[in-house]
């Protein structure tokens, strides 16, 4: 195949446009699991569940999907809320965790996705949106607005996620529940409620994450498990509890992605991903920017 | 001793008799499993209900042998590894009396070794060539891919393809990693060897794939006069979008997508489709050849509808039905339900059913090839109803049911 600059400009566009959607997939991921210590393997569930909501108002009322989303992010923050609430009092703060708290979220996956299948049966399911059949094309570039669109937002969603972090008081205190929560408790801050609101935050982004997902692709309630590797993928390659790096990383992987897929051929492109990960992880263990 | 021995007899004979009554009175149960979620769900849910509604009406004229007919199925999530546990419980928990396949090459394979080792006549529901290396006398497949489906399932592309002035000559070859589009491909390499075709792309992707521009991309960068596209649902959708973003340019797109036969993604590709090239089971351009075919669809839609599955019910369901009625008047001509002789009359004559006569070849394909090659066009919005009438598909082969020829290149004739 003769690589051409058009060919290889295109490949970067949908490298970074594809890890602009892989970030918000998993920065989610990066707060709970990365700063909280929670391992919501439920978290791509969620991501469906905002999925097929975007559809449900979009199909019902044509509102733009990711506005949707964006619109009723309240409420899945209220969700994770109440979600974290029931994980602490009946595993957390009993000291169980690690194995029964992992087969709690694995038991929300499967239950969230089984009341999809009863309430929306097992179709591909899919929205419209003016842009999402649209094409911007810049001489040989071509940037799909399918694409495009969720990868705007979703990198003003998670560079908004680290300033909140890094420069509010309680961006803060998730940053300091990380790292030392006796400490933070000592200062008379609750670690707890710390811990709930910005669970309710990683829930809040899944939801989002879903309007993007269905505005990229059909969606039908099985597809969150196929993005379970991918997400920690994500946060253990950016670093645990680094924002900054689950950006990096996801631009990373959807580069890896797509010029395998583009220059060698697609099959390559998972065992690339992942072996570069582990590359990574050979040589800093902690991730692109882990401490 | 006399009157002892007599009876004894006469006991022994009121004992048979009763057992042979609870017998009839057993239901006739047929066991199999579905996809009723995971990727082909969708298909899945569809041929149960043709099922359902085949027993329904089995029962309704009496039954098979005089018993009522029981369905016994369980979800196979679209998932290989579930098929031998599935079957293994069918057979010797729930003691069903006959078994078919689920949907698809990739859970219909999984079955295969169980089948052989029981010795069971195994009625499968569109699986491609899954026979080809098993070889197993008592195999039969309700898609009329022909009988000789690696190759026969490709050739209304590739025959359609050298219709086309001047003649090809690049092709690029493309498809999931899995089961089906493998077997796909394979055949379309014959095709290409035999054409004398040259191959400028051949490559499979992963099915979980997000984004296929890349892909496409990479095809188009070869320039080739063909793409033959072999894809599960999800991928026909993503692969169908990425070639209108990006724009490809081929003088024929298509072949073998799974998933453009049925309601969710016609009316979600839309005006995508145009100019693109698939298979299909059944079009209503050809309901004419068809005739009892409106009365199944006509209770198929209806409960569809409510039970939220394709509502235009084109693709499997009928082949569904008419697996089970194949089953249905083997079981009726032989009397009883001795594997062996079922297998021999199915091997032996012809079957008449709502997708027509059904006749098999020695390997348990279909005699003669019936799948239809066509071409989309026309359609200007993302509804249901265009695809419920003629008009939008070209029938392109076999001759048989042809209705018009082939409008190429592919990207100026996607109107």
């Amino acid at each position: 195949m003769e690589i051409s600059t058009a060919l290889l400009f295109n490949a970067i566009i949908a490298g970074l446009l594809l890890g602009g959607f892989y970030a918000a997939v998993s920065v989610g991921i990066s707060i709970s699991f990365g700063m909280l210590d929670v391992v919501n393997i439920a978290h791509p569930g969620f991501v469906i569940l905002g999925s097929y909501i975007a559809y449900i108002v979009n199909s019902r009322y044509g509102f733009d999907p990711i506005l949707v989303a964006v619109a009723l992010s309240p409420l899945f923050f209220l969700l994770g809320m109440a979600l974290y609430r029931v994980y602490y009092l009946c595993f957390e703060q009993r000291g169980q965790e690690s194995l029964r708290g992992l087969a709690f979220f694995f038991g929300i996956l499967f239950i969230t996705e089984v009341v999809l299948i009863l309430v929306f049966g097992v179709d591909y399911r899919t929205v419209k949106s003016v842009y999402a059949e649209t094409t911007l094309r810049l001489g040989v570039l071509d940037f799909p607005l399918r694409l495009v669109v969720p990868f705007l937002v979703s990198v003003v969603m998670v560079v908004g996620i680290q300033l909140f972090l890094t420069h509010t008081f309680f961006g803060r205190a998730v940053l300091a529940v990380a790292q030392d929560q006796l400490a933070l408790r000592l200062m008379g801050v609750n670690p707890v409620r710390v811990k709930q609101l910005a669970f309710a935050l990683s829930i809040s982004t899944a939801g989002i994450a879903g309007a993007f997902l269905i505005v990229i692709q059909p969606v039908e309630p099985s597809i969150g498990r196929e993005y379970i590797g991918l997400v920690f993928a994500v946060c253990v390659l950016g670093g645990m509890g680094s924002i900054w790096g689950t950006l990096l990383a996801a631009f990373v992987l959807g580069l890896a992605e797509s010029f395998t897929s583009t220059f060698f051929g697609p099959s390559w492109a998972p065992a690339v991903s992942f072996g570069l990960l582990l590359l990574t992880l050979a040589f800093r263990p902690s991730g692109l920017f882990g401490r | 001793m006399k009157i002892i021995g007599t009876v004894v007899k006469w006991l022994g004979a009121v004992l048979l008799a009763a057992a042979g009554v609870a017998t009839a009175q057993q239901p006739l149960k047929i066991g199999f499993g579905m996809s009723l979620t995971g990727p082909l769900a969708g298909n899945g849910k569809a041929a149960l209900i043709s099922m359902q509604i085949w027993a329904e009406d089995v029962n309704a004229r009496g039954g098979l042998l005089g018993r009522k007919v029981e369905l016994v199925y369980y979800d196979d999530q679209t998932n290989p590894a579930t098929v031998p546990g599935i079957y293994t419980k069918l057979l010797d928990v729930d003691k069903v009396d006959l078994v078919v396949s689920g949907y698809g090459t990739n859970v219909i394979a999984p079955a295969m070794p169980l089948m052989m080792q029981r010795k069971l006549v195994f009625m499968s529901l569109f699986g491609l060539n899954v026979n080809g290396k098993f070889k197993y006398d008592r195999y039969f497949q309700i898609m009329p891919a022909g009988p000789d489906p690696a190759v026969d399932w490709t050739r209304g592309f590739f025959e359609t393809a050298m219709t086309l002035n001047p003649k090809p000559r690049t092709v690029a070859l493309v498809g999931a990693d899995a089961e089906y589009p493998h077997l796909a491909l394979e055949g379309a390499r014959a095709h290409v060897k035999r054409l004398g075709l040259k191959v400028v792309y051949d490559k499979t992707y992963p099915p979980k794939t997000v984004d296929y521009s890349p892909i496409v991309r990479a095809i188009q960068a070869t320039n080739p006069d063909l793409v033959y596209l072999a894809s599960y649902p999800p991928d026909s959708a993503g692969m169908v979008r990425a070639a209108n973003e990006v724009g490809l340019k081929a003088r024929m797109f298509g072949g073998g997508l799974v998933g453009t036969q049925f309601a969710a993604l016609k009316t979600q590709l839309g005006p995508l489709l145009n100019g693109m090239i698939n298979y299909e089971a059944y079009v209503p351009e050809v309901n004419s050849k068809f005739p009892s075919l409106d009365q199944f669809l006509a209770k198929y839609q209806g409960r569809a509808i409510k039970e939220g599955v394709d509502p235009l019910g084109f693709y499997l369901p009928p082949y569904a039905y008419a697996m089970m009625q194949v089953l249905e008047q083997a079981i009726k001509a032989v009397g009883s339900l001795d594997q062996g002789k079922l297998s021999s009359y199915m091997h032996t004559f012809e079957f008449d059913t709502f997708v027509g006569k059904v006749r098999f070849a020695k390997n348990g394909e279909w005699a003669i090839p019936r799948m239809l090659t066509v071409q989309y066009h026309g359609i200007r919005a993302n509804e249901l109803e265009p695809w419920m009438k003629p008009g939008h598909v070209t029938v392109l082969y076999p001759n048989e049911y042809k209705t018009g020829s082939v409008k190429a290149p592919y990207h100026e004739n996607k109107k």
